[in-house]
């Protein structure tokens, strides 16, 4: 595998069922502002290639975005699948967008929050802002 | 397919259902445009009841199926499991669901005064018209390039094959039943920053394949852009091409009201969509669908949806009086067929594209992987990605590079420069800040249509005159 190593590296990944790519193409520019190589595995990615992605990349963060309405099933199943991957149970995963189907839900953001989350970013005007905290923090912490 | 649910034992009679395209000919016909909403619920019941709001709707409308995103990608798992857990989904579960349900839904909705299409966005739709010509439906919409491309990562050459077998499948099923109807998505895309000339000849180029695999009736789309030159330039373009490279099909052009970041205010999302709604009235276009004040942050309720479809029917049904209290001939405003810009850059890619193999399929295949065809910023293995393009001063779409685009001699590439995060938001929020209110003096773009001056009172609903959450929460 010639996978580039970086320790710092961000995967970024829309999940299985949703289809959006703005977000993602934000997103990646953002983080690389940020002073972060990343790796956008782009829209619709099952759930099996993320946990490949995040075993063969070991990235520093996965980033998950979603807008569709999904994002809160489609998370809750993808970090439970990660979060019982040994290698992955310590990984920083944190996940944004539009997460339900009706709107801005606090609901939502505590479950997939206590499925393993990290951080949860539902639409609001602060998330970006947050979301540059975190991954300032991530810098600041020891690279494990 | 659930298969638990025992069919009723007397199935419903169900009223003979129309010919979708001959129905929206003849509406536009005698009544003008015909609006359509998006809409979608997984709840049998609550479909239903949009339907039939649809179809009591204070205007010239059709119904619309949109189908969920674990169906478009075929996670039929995933539905029962949300369906189980009381998950709310973002459409409606067709291949979930039983036909005898499908058909129970649609029983008094689909008549021949009310035609229903449904509405997916899957690079392997067979499972889908399967399910929809089992429930009696008989139109809808996608094509092997925007049906993929978009919308996952499934391959070109694996979206094509599906494409055409699902195709002749309809169409076969025309040999008995109704005529089917198909309509290109070719005209949106990635929904924004894409060149209109880009638009039109990949709708255009669906709309061959289509026939190639035996449609006969089908519709071109196109979507709203943040110009209105560019816009009136593409529809015309649309229509002169449909004319030479169809003679045999039955067609109609389809509006998308903007399909990229719509406004978060009520007054910004109703006059984006009054834009629409006059360029569809002004362009003869025969269809189009709406967008509710919902649409910058959740599905809409019903509700929401019955009042976009009514606001744009009444500003289509202004500008139409408008126009003959001014005594102007039908087609006074309708764009002219002259030689512009989009259209030679169309013809140009379509041209290419047909002469790289007979079959369309083939053809569209090879497009891509020589870069004849490749759409900005679509991030799917099998585009190139090579182009760039940007929005110019005016809120027009131009080519910042045009990679291996056979475009040499009638475009030119400015300096392709690298765009951070801050100026692609920027870009891409163009519109939403524009019908907000809150632009740049100067930089109108479309919104400066004189025709703003005389729309129709606004629905109510920022002061609460409608269900739902408040607007962009
Ligand atoms: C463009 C668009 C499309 C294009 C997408 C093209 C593409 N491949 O990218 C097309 C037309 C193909 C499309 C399709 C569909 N769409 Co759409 N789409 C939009 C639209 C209009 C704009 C989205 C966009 O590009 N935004 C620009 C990017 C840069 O911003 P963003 O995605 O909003 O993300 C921002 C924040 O949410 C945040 N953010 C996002 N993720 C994350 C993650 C982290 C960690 C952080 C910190 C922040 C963050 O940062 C961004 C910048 O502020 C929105 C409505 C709107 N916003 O106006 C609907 C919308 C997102 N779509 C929607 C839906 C439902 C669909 C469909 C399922 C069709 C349908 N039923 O209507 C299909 C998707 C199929 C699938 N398999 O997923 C719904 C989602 C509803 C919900 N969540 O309740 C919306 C809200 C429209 C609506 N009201 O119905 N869509």
């Amino acid at each position: 595998m010639s996978a580039a190593r970086d320790a710092r590296t961000v995967l970024i990944a829309g999940p299985a069922s949703d289809a959006h790519t703005w977000n993602l193409i934000y997103l990646q520019l953002l983080v690389e502002e940020l002073g972060h190589p990343t790796v956008n595995l782009g829209p619709c990615v099952p759930d099996e290639a993320i946990v490949e992605a995040c075993l063969l990349y070991r990235p520093r963060l996965l980033v998950l975005s979603s807008v569709n309405g999904h994002g809160h099933q489609d998370g809750i199943r993808l970090i439970t699948r990660i979060r019982a991957t040994a290698d992955l149970a310590a990984l920083p995963v944190v996940i944004g967008g539009k997460l339900g189907i009706s709107g801005a839900d606090t609901d939502h953001a505590d479950h997939l929050r206590d499925a393993g989350f990290d951080a949860v970013y539902p639409d609001s005007p602060d998330a970006v802002t947050d979301f540059c905290r975190f991954i300032a923090s991530l810098s600041e912490r020891v690279v494990s | 397919m659930t298969g638990s649910r025992p069919l009723p034992a007397d199935p419903p009679p169900t009223e003979r259902p129309p010919d979708f395209g001959s129905f929206i000919r003849e509406r536009h016909r005698t009544v003008g445009t015909v609006v359509q909403p998006r809409m979608g619920f997984s709840d049998p019941a609550t479909m239903r009841a949009g339907l039939l709001a649809t179809k009591a709707a204070a205007a010239a409308t059709a119904g619309t199926l949109t189908v969920d995103s674990y169906t478009r990608v075929g996670d039929l798992r995933a539905v029962a499991e949300a369906l189980t857990a009381g998950i709310g989904l973002n459409g409606y579960p067709i291949a979930h669901h039983d036909a005898a349900i499908t058909r129970e839904v649609l029983t008094g909705v689909q008549s021949e005064s009310f035609a229903v299409q449904v509405r997916h966005g899957s690079a392997a739709p067979f499972d889908i018209v399967t399910s929809l010509l089992a429930a009696g439906l008989s139109a809808t919409e996608g094509g092997p390039v925007s049906y993929c491309l978009p919308y996952g990562r499934t391959p070109l050459a694996e979206s094509v094959r599906n494409w055409e077998a699902s195709c002749r499948l309809l169409a076969h099923s025309g040999e008995t039943g109704v005529r089917p109807h198909l309509e290109t998505f070719g005209g949106c895309m990635l929904g924004q920053l894409c060149p209109p000339s880009l638009l039109v000849a990949i709708s255009v180029l669906e709309a061959l394949f289509f026939r190639q695999h035996g449609l006969h009736s089908i519709s071109v789309s196109y979507a709203q852009q943040p110009s209105l030159e560019q816009n009136r330039e593409a529809i015309a373009a649309l229509r002169r091409l449909c004319g030479r490279f169809l003679p045999d099909v039955e067609w109609h052009v389809v509006l998308y009201t903007y399909m990229g970041v719509y406004p978060t205010t009520a007054n910004g999302a109703y006059r984006l969509l009054a834009e629409a709604a006059v360029l569809a009235a002004s362009t003869r276009t025969e269809r189009l669908i709406v967008k509710t004040v919902a649409e910058s942050s959740r599905i809409p309720t019903i509700e929401e949806n019955v009042a976009a479809l009514e606001y744009a029917a009444a500003v289509t049904g202004r500008w139409a009086r408008d126009r003959s209290a001014r005594d102007e001939p039908k087609d006074a405003m309708a764009p002219g067929s002259g030689d512009s810009q989009t259209y030679l850059e169309a013809l140009r890619l379509i041209e290419a594209v047909r002469e790289l193999d007979d079959d369309l399929g083939k053809a569209l295949t090879r497009a891509f992987r020589f870069g004849y065809l490749d759409v900005p910023y679509c991030l799917h293995p099998d585009n190139q990605g090579r182009c760039r393009s940007y929005l110019d001063d005016s809120g027009s779409i131009r080519w910042a590079d045009i990679g291996s685009l056979p475009l040499g001699g009638i475009v030119e590439s400015s300096d392709a420069r690298q765009v951070g995060s801050a100026e692609l938001l920027g870009a891409l929020s163009y519109v939403r800040r524009v019908y907000d209110g809150d632009a740049i003096a100067g930089r109108t773009g479309s919104a400066g249509d004189p025709t703003a001056a005389h729309l129709p009172a606004m629905p109510r609903c920022a002061s609460g005159g409608l269900p739902g959450q408040p607007i962009g929460s």
